[in-house]
């Protein structure tokens, strides 16, 4: 419940977020990082402590809301999401945040997951993507790469993965971003935004799991290869990457082509300029990384893909409920309990 | 002029309307039974419908039956046959006729008995029981109620379809008339439902009149009816239908405790109505949440309850297995929470429209772990309200998920209802914690007050944050723990606040008989009437049965065991293979006798008062 606005805040810290207690997650898991960027972030919000729940299913991930000194509850595997749709739409004061990973939201909780994009409750998700399976000890996840070699795929897994940021965008969702666990000026900024948006955010964290998976996204956050093998988005800004930002994408017909801007005798304005709201392009930078035609090895976008509001479910639920009442005016239980068809006995 | 016909009293009368699927049977049934309550009857009433929207019409498979019993007596049942049935084509006939008493009156549809119908429910070729002498043991009126009907609204403009469709409201004008019932009633809702298409009110209204004047005019009929008003007791009744009851129930309990309604639900028969319902009380400020899936649904409602809601999932057997992850999180968070089960035939999908009391087992046992909740059952549509009405008062007062098991026999099944005023509701108490609870201000989540019970703090209160969560939780604190003695603590504790629950409900009473009886029938659930009916019949045969239902089925009430010491034979009659029998053997450790249907019907009392002759080796008819 909101405090009155007259009284003064003690402004927080991210201590103030910090419960007393012991972090349990593995040495050089990426999960201490997102931790402490959300702990940091959260003073700044504008949001009375006591107002934020963190909700989160089973898995390593899941066990975020402990960490958090918040109201929170560490629920049942996949169903986080479920969960806190019923929050949301009875507490629309509530800031929900829910915490999950690849496994839970788009394994065992994928239907909840798409539906809670789709009803737009305003609530964040976050889905630390790191393309296993830790808690059981290491099988592959829904998000692993095809071939990927397991304890439970010792000759390879024989399937696809989820790109979950195009399963967002299927799923009509509202706000589409990807960050990574190790770089945390560019998930603060994210994070914050996701905060803003008013529907269901959805941010995909790259998150390192220094003990099955080692080094998974390592391509996108050591010095060797980040610049090449990423694509930072900014809404308005044209597509640039490369070592000295050299290379930019330019858009041909419905293609995303690399060009030289060395060489190709191609300027910045000639470049795809990034706008958050157009979902044709979210679904074309959602499936970015994975186009390989005319060997073109693309870089994987990081940003906010996609951003666009439409009413939450919670305010629509809420306003279809004035509109009634108003209208027809709230009855009295006995009337209620009565109905319009009486008759006495004697 | 005609001659005057016979005026015959009853006491009672059974009437079963019977045709295909889109003949509109359900809304002739409910259309009768809605006139004989507002004419100050006692009646109960079951529907019985196939799976399938449309069943190939003319098909036996196709057909579905509206039972009404009715009189100026207490009813409890349905009744075991019937006194009139009205059969609109030959399989309605083939399927129905079996339950109609000797002697008995049959109106027919001639049109419905056509080479063609009679050839789709399997009559040998060359057969119509409404021509040759095969019904010759009952009064048949065999009528052309199409041609009758097209005939009597031939200058309604409406087309020939459309004509058709009117020929249940001629139907019911013929029964009223038969019945000395008004129609008036039915004419009031006609017009209501139909304001906005007046050629379509007038036409049904028209039918209505052509039936009732068909029964004056014609010289067929020689009898009629008279059924008094009952002795209910004096006040003022409505009808309602238990899936009805339930939601109304929910709207009373959030009203009384001062927690805003949230339903988190997903459509399955024999269920839905109760979201139906409970969709249109938006002016309540009601939440209703159609979930993607039956997990979903009640997640959803944990989250409410969590975030301060009074909290329901509703749902049929399928659903309920689904639910049951679930149910053993809001066991372990130890939140309100009312899941209410109306059963069906099962497993899978079973005999989705038929009743059974098959998942008694399954809500006192079928879930991982040990994991204990309150389990009660209603026994008639009205009684709905009762129980789900307490269940919301247990899940709010003792912080716990509470199981209802309704079924569809009750759910769809409707009866006179002496409704209660706010005034009469028991309160609802709930407190919301928001100061510390132990030394050094210190919150503990777990700290249990004398009845085992924890607090409960909204999210938003300040300075009270914490986290709850599937963990096994230290005592008091609700840290995680894995130490072995904690959880061995825990499981007992949570125990022991279910159990606890026994000390805050009524003792039990016998609801015939005394411990003097020569036999004890434990029911529970919708089997009541047929019990009860059985039992009377007997009674006023000079044999003396004691009988008990139980309401409360986890914890029993503190006195069952007591009562049944009393007792050397002990019958358990259960829509399904036996499953309070097998509860009741392992709490008492008594040879009791089961007695079960697993027929998707109820019981009629018949069946039920023959096996207690069986057991105690009567023979009424002396030979």
């Amino acid at each position: 419940m909101a405090t009155e606005t007259s009284e003064v805040k003690e402004k927080l810290t991210y201590k103030d977020f910090a419960p007393d207690l012991d972090v349990k997650w593995c040495p050089g898991c990426g999960d201490y990082s997102i931790l402490k960027q959300v702990q940091t972030i959260f003073p700044d919000l504008g949001i009375d402590k006591e107002d934020f729940v963190f909700i989160s299913g089973i898995g390593c991930s899941s066990r975020f809301p402990y960490y958090m000194d918040t109201y929170g509850i560490h629920s049942i595997h996949g169903r986080a999401t479920a969960i806190a749709s019923g929050l949301k739409a009875v507490r629309p004061d509530l800031s929900v945040w829910v915490v999950t990973g690849d496994g839970d939201a788009l394994s065992i909780g994928g239907n909840h997951f798409i539906h809670l994009l789709r009803k737009n409750f305003d609530l964040n998700v976050l889905l630390f993507n790191n393309q296993i399976y830790g808690l059981t000890k290491g099988q592959y996840s829904p998000t692993s790469e095809a071939g990927k070699i397991t304890k439970s795929t010792p000759y390879g897994s024989v399937e696809q993965p989820f790109n979950p940021a195009e399963l967002a965008l299927g799923a009509n969702g509202t706000f589409v971003a990807r960050t990574l666990d190790r770089d945390p000026k560019h998930m603060k900024t994210i994070l914050t935004k996701a905060n803003e948006h008013k529907g269901t955010s959805f941010v995909e964290i790259y998150q390192n799991c220094p003990v099955f998976n080692e080094g998974a996204f390592f391509v996108y956050s050591e010095k060797e290869t980040k610049k090449i093998e990423t694509l930072y988005l900014e809404h308005g800004k044209p597509l640039v990457f490369g070592d000295s930002d050299d290379k930019g994408i330019r858009f041909d017909g419905f293609e995303p082509v690399i060009v030289d801007l060395k060489n190709d005798n191609v300027s910045l304005n000639d470049l795809w300029i990034h706008d958050e709201k157009d979902k044709i392009k979210a679904n074309i930078l959602a499936g970015f990384a994975d186009y390989k035609k005319d060997n073109q090895h693309m870089p994987r976008p990081f940003g906010i893909l996609f951003s666009s509001e439409r009413p939450t479910y919670e305010n629509v639920m809420a306003e279809q409920i004035e509109a009634i009442t108003k209208k027809k005016g709230k009855p009295s239980l006995n009337k209620i309990l009565s109905g319009d068809k009486t008759w006495e006995i004697a | 002029m005609k001659t005057e016909e016979s005026i015959i009293e009853k006491e009672s009368v059974v009437v079963r309307f019977s045709g295909d699927s889109g003949d509109g049977m359900q809304l002739t049934g409910m259309q009768f039974t809605d006139t004989a309550a507002f004419l100050g009857k006692d009646l109960s009433t079951f529907p019985e419908f196939p799976a399938e929207i449309r069943a190939p019409a003319g098909t036996i498979s196709g057909v579905s039956g509206f039972q009404v019993h009715f009189g100026s007596k207490e009813i409890f049942t349905a009744g075991d046959e019937y006194d009139v049935l009205i059969a609109m084509n030959a399989a309605a006939l083939k399927n129905d006729l079996k339950n109609l008493k000797k002697g008995g009156i049959i109106i027919t549809n001639s049109t419905g008995f056509d080479a063609k119908n009679l050839r789709l429910a399997e009559y040998p070729e060359g057969e119509n029981p409404v021509e040759d002498d095969s019904l010759s043991d009952y009064t048949l009126y065999n009528i052309n109620i199409t041609g009758l009907t097209k005939d009597a609204l031939k200058k309604s403009g409406l087309s020939n379809k459309e004509l058709e469709r009117s020929k249940n409201m001629f139907v019911l004008g013929l029964l009223y008339w038969i019945f000395d019932q008004s129609p008036d009633y039915t004419i009031n809702f006609i017009k209501e439902k139909f304001s906005g298409k007046p050629e379509i009110a007038n036409a049904n209204i028209l039918a209505i009149k052509a039936g009732w004047n068909y029964g004056e005019t014609t010289e067929i009929f020689n009898t009629r009816f008279k059924i008094s008003t009952s002795k209910l007791p004096p006040g003022t009744y409505r009808s309602i239908t238990g899936n009805n009851a339930t939601a109304l129930a929910l709207i009373a309990a959030s009203e009384k405790s001062g927690l805003p309604l949230f339903l988190g639900s997903y459509p399955i028969t024999p269920a839905s109505d109760i979201l139906h319902e409970l969709s249109r009380y938006k002016d309540c400020g009601v939440k209703t949440f159609q979930a993607e899936d039956e997990i979903a649904a009640i997640c959803s409602a944990i989250g409410a309850s969590y975030g301060g809601s009074l909290s329901v999932t509703t749902t049929s057997g399928p659903g309920m297995s689904l639910k049951s992850e679930a149910m053993g999180l809001a066991v372990m968070l130890e939140l309100p929470l009312v899941i209410v089960n109306v059963q069906r035939g099962g497993p899978s999908t079973g005999l989705p429209t038929k009743t059974e009391q098959s998942d008694l087992l399954q809500a006192m046992y079928g879930r991982h772990g040990e994991c204990p909740m309150p389990v009660i059952a209603p026994e008639s549509p009205s009684d709905c309200f009762e129980v789900v009405y307490e269940a919301c008062k247990i899940a709010q007062e003792h912080m716990t998920p509470v199981i209802v098991l309704s079924d569809g026999y009750i759910a769809n099944g409707a009866e006179p209802w002496r409704f209660p005023t706010e005034d009469k509701l028991k309160p609802i108490n709930v407190v919301f914690t928001d100061k510390p609870n132990s030394e050094n201000d210190v919150f503990l989540p777990y700290k249990r007050n004398k009845d085992y019970v924890r607090p409960r703090v909204l999210p938003g209160t300040k300075g009270l944050e914490h986290r709850i969560g599937g963990l096994e939780k230290e005592n008091e604190t609700g840290d995680i723990s894995y130490e072995a003695k904690n959880h061995e603590l825990m499981v007992k504790l949570r125990a022991a606040k279910i159990d606890k629950i026994s000390e805050f409900i009524p003792k039990l009473e016998f609801d015939s008989g005394n411990e003097n009886s020569k036999l004890l029938v434990i029911g529970w659930g919708s089997t009541y009437g047929s019990i009860k009916t059985g039992i009377d019949e007997l009674i006023d045969q000079g044999i003396d049965i004691a009988h008990l239902h139980l309401r409360y089925l986890n914890p029993f009430p503190e006195n069952l065991e007591e009562l049944i010491r009393k007792f050397d034979k002990v019958l358990i009659p259960e829509i399904n293979n036996g499953q309070l029998i097998k509860i009741i053997r392992d709490r008492f450790l008594i040879p009791a006798i089961g007695f079960n249907k697993i027929q998707g019907l109820p019981f009629t009392s018949t069946e039920i008062k023959n096996k207690i002759l069986e057991i105690l080796n009567i023979n009424l008819n002396g030979n």
